[in-house]
């Protein structure tokens, strides 16, 4: 059949297993719909009488089952695409395995289908796969479903069985938001129910397939254009190609450009050979501007009244396509719209069995796993939840390295706006900062009395891991005192607020991905608590650089000791104010029996283990 | 102006935004894009839809012909007024060495194809480092290719591997490539025989005037009308030349190219034939029955 120039066009799934004899119910349509030519015929008849499983009829199966070149050359059973036409409509079909390990085919084919038949065999009713199909067509946005109750000619056309199964997978779908479900009772073999009128009457998967409703969801939303292609041939025109998301355009409709947020006015919508007054969801297009603001592929061309939210954090369902497992952290390329940006999936949520729906703990996935995950990006993308916009809310991951499609997602919603967020801040974490440069940020916290000897063994300390090409960082008295901690002297209060202030730079720089060594007297248990609090675990090693007031007092470097005695500078540790040892310290320094260099060596032994 | 006043896009309508999409993508995403251009219908439908995607702009990449030497003249006429256009740059490649060792369609079956097209293909694309080329293959013209993805990843030395083809979803391409790898695109792979002379005669577009019935010179060999195009056609013995009224449905090097009688001299008369047609098209490729699975072979073998 010649479909009529102004037919539509519906692209629709295939779900079910071999057993319920789903190649027999396509081969059939084909063939009743007269997409099976003469040559093509030829072979089919030839096949049947040499492979065919139905005697000597005709073996449909046969003519859609490509498998047997492909089962010897082990190629990846796969989606595979079928095409026939009736008057009213041309149809593309996507017939896809059923089984559990070919779930990422089933999700490719289901990503562009407008519709899904789903196969039971009438014998066996809603079986744990048809709940596993119902369930991938519900995630991937199909509404739109005929449960074909296939083989009913061999239950002698049961009226009481169509209706049971009908009744039970009814229950099920309206539980995972299948709610425009028509059950179809047919025999893909004799062809009744499909094409032919069923002996139960009713409408024919044919019918069904000619009439029912495509989704246009997209056709009644705001419009939204992902700008696909500048196209600029001469600096007079600047167009912004693209394949419309939703909605309607016409020249004069304010647009807000997203994610910079620039507005202006559509001037034209240039086609060859004429312009056009008006367009559509799904027509591909160029649009020119009444103003020149900037516009760059990837960007969002949207009505101004009503735009699209912008945010870099969504919670998405993501299905893992890759042999290589997904682990959170890692960084891929995502792809949506006519934008690519950097992901990672920051926290799995759960994973989902597919047959049961439960919902399980995971911490990576593997191939066909589907997941409800976070995910981070390293910009604002403009976006809709994917059940809103499939343009604006699918997208895919792309693996950096081997560039394989790795996995496919389906945004349900934001975690944030990302309007004022620094977005800086979320993908370039310590982590990452301290693994360019092959090292732990950590904060070396060297406490003792005046002259125990803290800035001597800090210089060693730093001396030595420079030499061994490790970033560090020396706060002492001599920098900070003289510009972060001028206006400080040396009260209680002011000693505090100094401590305060080198923990908390000392923070940044660990942070930052360096190794800090501090050396201050910090006298005070509640301020180094402070400090120990302010880092990570296991990030802060104090460390107690122990002398006896006497022996400090008696080395007396800088005659502070003297001063002090004399009274002329007050609030001395040790003199006239408490120094509280450590009691947890994570490295004790006795600087009777330990040497400078012994004592820089040990410490630093310490910091590389941890 | 033009306003729409369908509820529903056509599904020619959305055939071509589809392939208007994809052809964008390419060029959006990819350096050195080229398009096939073998002259016949589908790439006659290739070059309007890559006009209507660019347009008002010339044509961002360059045609690319891989001459066997061996085409209908009326091919070559169609070839060199398209040439001709100002905003259209069309590459011929031919294949030196099948020229210098003689082959042809005539003495060397299989390897006609072999040098002149596969060999030829991949000569062009390495020596212009193309890093994509639209096809017009379609999906429906034969088993191996409904499987095949509209881009199809080719390694080093442009073999398909279909264990590699990444998956496809939406319209989400993944157009990343390595060092020494390429694309095939197919634009329409979407689109049937039928859907390719709706367009032609919805959009007016010009094709080579062999797809129409007239009067022709031509031998029945094997089952099959050869038409005698020029005096390098041998003919066996006891054959004379008949005129017949006969059409092309794929056209390709002459001596291996099968007409069909017919009477349709439009667009419309063939697509009232193919209301009433029983065979499909590859039926006059020679080519393919050479061998069983004949396509997928040549595939494997770098064949777009």
């Amino acid at each position: 059949m010649v479909p009529l120039v102004d037919s539509t066009l519906l692209r629709f799934l295939t779900c079910g297993s071999v057993d319920d004899g789903k190649s027999t119910l396509i081969g059939r349509l084909l063939y009743d719909t007269r997409a099976v030519l003469d040559d093509q015929m030829t072979a089919l008849e030839a096949d049947s009488a040499r492979v065919g499983t139905q005697g000597s009829e005709l073996d449909f199966a046969l003519l859609v089952d490509g498998l047997a070149a492909e089962r010897e050359q082990g190629i990846t059973i796969d989606v595979a695409y079928r095409f026939f036409a009736t008057e009213r409509r041309k149809f593309i079909v996507a017939d896809t395995p059923g089984h559990e390990q070919y779930t990422r085919n089933m999700v490719t084919g289901a990503s562009t289908a407008d519709a899904a038949v789903i196969l039971v065999d009438a014998r066996k009713g809603v079986l744990v796969q048809t709940r596993r199909h119902s369930f991938l067509c519900a995630l991937l946005g199909i509404r739109k479903v005929a449960l074909a109750v296939n083989k009913m000619d061999l239950l002698g056309w049961d009226k009481a069985r169509f209706e049971a199964i009908a009744a039970d997978f009814a229950a099920f779908a309206e539980s995972i938001g299948l709610t425009s479900v028509t059950p179809i009772a047919l025999s893909g073999l004799t062809g009744e129910g499909v094409v032919a009128p069923s002996p139960l009457a009713g409408q024919t998967l044919l019918d069904w397939l000619e009439t029912v409703e495509i989704d246009a969801l997209a056709d009644g939303g705001a419009f939204r254009m992902p700008v696909q292609w500048v196209n600029r041939p001469d600096s007079e025109f600047r167009g912004y190609a693209g394949l419309i998301a939703a909605g309607t355009v016409r020249p004069g409709d304010r647009v807000r450009v997203l994610p910079s947020g620039r507005e202006s006015r559509v001037a034209r919508i240039v086609a060859m050979p004429d312009d056009l007054t008006e367009a559509r969801a799904r027509q591909a297009v160029t649009l020119t501007l009444t103003d020149e603001i900037d516009v760059s592929r990837g960007d969002v061309i949207a009505s101004a009244e009503d735009p699209p939210a912008v945010a870099d954090q969504f919670e998405a369902t993501v299905v893992w396509m890759d042999e290589d497992a997904l682990s959170p952290g890692r960084s891929y390329l995502l792809k949506t719209g006519a934008r690519t940006a950097t992901a990672q999936v920051t926290t799995i949520k759960h994973r989902v069995n597919v047959n049961t729906l439960e919902k399980l703990a995971a911490t990576r996935l593997e191939l066909n796993d589907i997941a409800v995950c976070n995910l981070s990006l390293d910009r604002g993308i403009a976006f809709e939840p994917y059940e809103v916009n499939r343009d604006l809310g699918g997208f895919i991951l792309i693996d950096r390295i081997t560039n394989r499609t790795v996995g496919a997602g389906m945004i349900r919603f934001a975690l944030r706006r990302a309007d004022n967020i620094h977005w800086q801040a979320i993908d370039v974490d310590r982590d990452a900062r301290a693994a360019m440069k092959g090292q732990k940020g950590r904060v070396v916290w060297l406490t003792g009395l005046s002259g125990a000897g803290k800035s001597t063994i800090a210089n060693l300390v730093d001396r030595r891991l420079h030499a061994m090409g490790r970033h560090t960082y020396l706060l002492d008295g001599d920098n900070v005192r003289h510009g972060l901690s001028r206006d400080l002297g040396f009260t209680e209060e002011d000693r505090v607020e100094n401590i305060r202030r080198v923990a908390e730079v000392a923070r940044l720089m660990a942070d930052a991905g360096l190794i800090v060594i501090t050396a201050f007297i910090s006298p005070f248990r509640a301020e180094r608590r402070m400090a120990r609090e302010m880092m990570a675990e296991g990030e802060f090693i104090e460390v107690f650089v122990d002398a006896p007031l006497a022996l400090a007092e008696a080395r007396d470097v800088k005659g502070l000791y003297a001063k002090a005695r004399a009274g002329t500078l007050k609030n001395f540790t040790g003199i006239d104010s408490p120094y509280e040892a450590p009691e947890q310290a994570e490295i004790v320094i006795d600087t009777t029996t330990v040497s400078a260099v012994e004592a820089a060596e040990r410490i630093v032994a310490g910091i590389l283990k941890t | 102006m033009i306003t729409s006043t369908s509820p529903r896009l056509t599904h020619l309508q959305s055939l071509e935004a589809e392939a208007i999409h994809i052809l964008r993508e390419v060029v959006a995403e990819v350096e050195r894009p080229v398009m096939l251009y073998s002259i016949g219908k589908d790439s006659a439908v290739m070059l309007h839809l890559a006009k209507k995607a660019f347009w008002p702009g010339p044509l961002p990449f360059p045609l690319l012909h891989v001459d066997t030497t061996w085409k209908f003249r009326a091919m070559y006429a169609l070839r060199d007024k398209v040439a001709a256009a100002p905003d259209v740059d069309l590459k011929v490649w031919i294949n030196e060495d099948a020229r210098a060792r003689g082959i042809n369609p005539f003495d060397h079956g299989s390897l006609h194809t072999d040098l002149w097209k596969t060999e030829g293909l991949k000569q062009a694309l390495d020596h212009c480092g193309y890093q994509a080329a639209f096809g017009g293959a379609r999906r429906d013209e034969e088993k191996s290719r409904a499987k095949e993805r509209v881009f199809s990843f080719r390694a080093a030395g442009h073999r398909w591997d279909p264990k590699t083809q990444r998956p496809e979803l939406w319209r989400l391409y993944n157009t990343r490539i390595g060092a020494g790898e390429s694309i095939r695109v197919f634009p329409i792979s979407n689109w049937t025989e039928l859907d390719v002379w709706q367009y032609i005669e919805q959009e007016g577009i010009e094709i080579v005037p062999l797809y129409f019935a007239r009067p022709r010179p031509v031998v029945e060999r094997a089952g099959t009308l050869l038409m005698i195009d020029d005096d390098r056609m041998r003919l066996l013995p006891g054959e004379v030349p008949q005129m017949r009224s006969v059409r092309f449905r794929t056209l390709g090097c002459y001596p291996l190219s099968g007409a069909i009688e017919s009477q349709a001299a439009s667009v419309g008369d063939i697509i009232a034939e193919m209301k009433a047609s029983t065979t499909s098209e590859r039926q006059g490729r020679m080519i393919d029955r050479d061998q069983s699975a004949s396509m997928e072979k040549k595939k494997a073998e770098g064949y777009f």
